[in-house]
């Protein structure tokens, strides 16, 4: 008979939530993405994934095995930075150039930064955003979906790229752009695919409404108001489903209260269609994530939660 | 809607709500500590020698906030000696050896109630203290001013996983509950009584709705089953939308909440005039062989109780006194059962080991989680920096430690624990500050009458 009893302070049950459980959640949440990649630009679309998951993975033991600190790729959270990498590119991506980019995401925006929750910026975006300064031509150049490929033809511009070169006549019907029939990044064509993981992520709790709906509806309601843009192609075009749902929702990079997810989901959006609107790159969402990630500390801050009979 | 306060949804684990309770022998030893209440120690009026009966005193209130203690067995005081309770401290017990007689002591009889002095007399002859597990002295909590209360809450909500003593005292004591009821609406000229009840018991919440029927002032609230419900200041607030500010007894908020076993301990009392001697306990837990509701006398050591209701299945690891989310962890077996114990649960050694924390992953769970709106994911960051001023901006003293934040905490971080730690430092914090002000004022105070000296 054990006589030795554990005295631990309470609670001494916990729930079954851990932090692989909320990983493997956003891993499902982006299987419909990853089916819609595959339908669209063929079956290339799951080997560019894989070895974007392969490449996140085994930077992260590298690393933490140079730095001997304990192996934490159970975790999945590398598993989740490297898929969403590959979501963020061109089918047609140089490898070695996404092997780069995950070095860049889980080395210098997560691991030099202490680990998992330590980092300020999404490591996913900051890794996308140097790989599109880097390598400015093979991440602007869009392959087509296989349905809109002809012998001769087989990459072309981006809904968004389209409006900013003036190609007005060429743009995809809604219908196409919701389903994703269109050129662009492997995870962003969709948003119905996008829709059926922010779904899911409400249904098991892992992200609040907040941020995607406040991100979004700031890019239309910005665009209602200002003269010659469409709100309903603006919403639907570029990767503003996949930055709000998915990157904008980040737990380590983004506030962690309501009010302070809804001041950086309206900040996004604003800063999304400055950049489309007014600015050089044709699209701004990778750019807004990043700048209010840098603005997190602040508007945590600010949006502290008062507490119930608290006394000044 | 109604505005309510975030929780948790815990798993209920209520596998002895049918169980009617089970009448344990009487056992061969008592310990009885003179601290199963929140204020000053009783002090023992028995020496080792002295024979005692059932219902007999053996310590009195040793302060105004305080409580008499009674034998629940009849035999011998065997000694008075320090024991270890379970939060780490010695204190004074009396050790009653059973002569198994349980013989009733001649003093045993209905207290005479006439007026609120008589009653809140009748209350503190009675033993009792808050049974939901705090232990505040009832009568201290009743001598207060009667105009500023317009509100008495019962506390059946019960919301802890495993335990169902409360839920057996709503069955079978149902009547002893609403005599103390009819005593406080009558003396204490309360008009509105809620009995809050949480909705995964209807048939308790059914069992008062038909025995209150005809009180117009007695209202029964059947509570979403959410952890922490039955938490004082939760109750308050989900029952009569008031919060309790910083610092403040409910009583600032205007109402009086009162656990259903203590109204059916002082119901007993001034019925029959049989204190406090016994508890309903719940005994489950992973370990245990045959989860079951006992009723056994207080001091009764907790072995004794596991082996009544047929011992363990697995060997124990933990054995608590409540329910897991706030239960106090007994540091040995020969603990005794106290009058605020109202489970004792054993989980073996898979139950019982605490989770590895795993980094923060800021989700905010904890946040969402806190029903009085902490942050306890700064109050992580602002513990671990030492800083003071942040963590009293961050109300860390407003905690009641439910433990929502660490319950749900995906990356398993003692946050719970950080808010014990943080109110600590923050009182670390202020006492030194006024050991420094008054070092100061006193050498002001010194050179000052050295200055006069002088001048002189």
């Amino acid at each position: 008979m054990n006589n030795n009893l554990i005295a631990s302070v309470s609670p001494h049950i916990r729930s079954n939530t851990t932090t692989a459980v909320i990983m493997r959640d956003v891993i499902i949440a982006l299987v419909p993405a990853v089916v819609a990649s595959c339908i669209i630009f063929g079956f290339k679309a799951l080997l560019v994934e894989a070895f974007s998951i392969v490449c996140a993975v085994l930077w992260e033991a590298l690393f933490q095995k140079i730095c001997k600190k304990p192996t934490t790729v159970g975790d999945l959270s590398a598993v989740v930075t490297g898929l969403l990498l590959a979501l963020n590119c061109n089918v047609d991506i140089p490898l070695w150039q996404l092997a780069f980019g995950n070095l860049v995401a889980i080395v210098m925006v997560k691991g030099l930064f202490g680990g998992l929750g330590k980092n300020f910026a999404n490591p996913a975006i900051t890794a996308r955003v140097v790989m599109l300064i880097a390598f400015s031509g093979t991440m602007t150049t869009w392959t087509l979906p296989k349905m809109l490929q002809t012998a001769d033809v087989t990459t072309g511009a981006t809904p968004l790229t389209m409006v900013a070169k003036g190609m007005t006549d060429e743009l995809p019907s809604y219908t196409d752009m919701f389903l994703g029939l269109h050129g662009g990044c492997l995870g962003e064509t969709s948003t119905l695919a996008l829709l059926i993981g922010f779904v899911y992520l409400l249904a098991r709790k892992v992200i609040t409404w907040h941020t995607p709906v406040a991100f979004v509806g700031t890019v239309f309601i910005l665009s209602a108001i200002i003269p010659g843009v469409d709100p309903v192609f603006e919403i639907l075009a570029g990767g503003l489903f996949l930055g709000a749902v998915f990157m904008a929702t980040d737990y380590a990079t983004t506030p962690s209260t309501n009010s302070g997810r809804i001041i950086f989901g309206i900040g996004c959006g604003l800063i999304t269609i400055l950049i489309r609107v007014w600015g050089n790159y044709p699209e701004g969402v990778s750019f807004s994530i990043l700048l209010m990630n840098i603005l997190t500390p602040f508007i945590s801050k600010w949006t502290r939660t008062k507490p119930l009979g608290g006394v000044k | 809607m109604v505005k309510r306060m975030n929780g948790v949804h815990v798993p209920h684990y209520k596998n002895t709500a049918d169980c009617a309770p089970n009448r344990m022998p009487v056992p061969a030893q008592l310990v009885i500590p003179m601290a199963m209440h929140i204020g000053a120690k009783a002090n023992p009026v028995v020496k080792p020698g002295d024979t005692v009966k059932v219902g007999q005193l053996i310590a009195e209130a040793g302060g105004f906030v305080s409580a008499p203690i009674y034998s629940g067995v009849s035999g011998t005081v065997k000694k008075i000696e320090d024991v270890l309770v379970a939060s780490g401290q010695k204190v004074p017990a009396v050790i009653i050896e059973s002569d198994g007689q349980q013989e009733v002591y001649e003093g045993v009889k209905p207290p005479e109630v006439t007026d609120l002095e008589s009653f809140i007399n009748a209350v503190r002859d009675s033993g009792s203290v808050g049974l939901g597990g705090a232990g505040f002295p009832t009568s201290v909590k009743l001598k207060c001013d009667l105009d500023k209360i317009d509100a008495v809450i019962v506390n059946g909500a019960e919301c802890e996983p495993f335990i169902t003593s409360d839920t057996r005292t709503m069955l079978d004591r149902a009547d002893e509950v609403y005599d103390a009821l009819k005593l406080i609406e009558k003396y204490m000229l309360v008009k509105k009584i809620i009995i809050g009840i949480e909705d995964n018991k209807p048939e308790c919440i059914e069992n008062f709705r038909n025995l209150c029927k005809d009180d117009p002032a007695v209202t029964v609230q059947a509570l979403p089953s959410s952890y922490p419900q039955g938490g004082e200041k939760v109750l308050i607030f989900n029952t009569i939308g008031r919060i309790v500010p910083e610092g403040k007894l409910p009583l600032d908020a205007g109402a009086i909440v009162l656990n259903c076993t203590t109204l059916a301990t002082i119901g007993r009392y001034v019925k029959t005039g049989m204190p406090l001697v016994e508890k309903c306990v719940t005994v489950d837990g992973s370990a245990v062989a045959n989860p079951q509701n006992v009723i056994a006398p207080i001091g009764t050591p907790l072995k004794d109780i596991f082996e009544f209701t047929g011992g363990f299945k697995e060997d124990p690891y933990k054995v608590l006194y409540g329910g897991p989310m706030m239960g106090l962890a007994v540091p040995s077996l020969d603990s005794p059962l106290l009058k605020n114990t109202n489970a004792v649960l054993a989980f073996n050694q898979k139950d019982a080991t605490p989770p590895e924390p795993t980094p923060c992953i800021k989700c905010g769970r904890c946040i969402a989680a806190c029903p009085l709106q902490l942050m306890p994911a700064e109050i992580q960051i602002a513990l671990n920096k030492g800083d003071v001023e942040d963590l009293k901006a961050l109300k860390v003293n407003l905690c009641m430690e439910c433990g929502c934040c660490t319950f749900v905490c995906p990356a398993k971080r003692p946050l719970g624990q950080n808010h014990k730690l943080g109110k600590a430092m923050v009182m670390k914090a202020k006492q030194e500050a006024d050991a420094k002000a008054k070092a100061e004022a006193e050498k002001k105070a010194a050179a000052e009458a050295a200055a006069k000296e002088k001048e002189v």
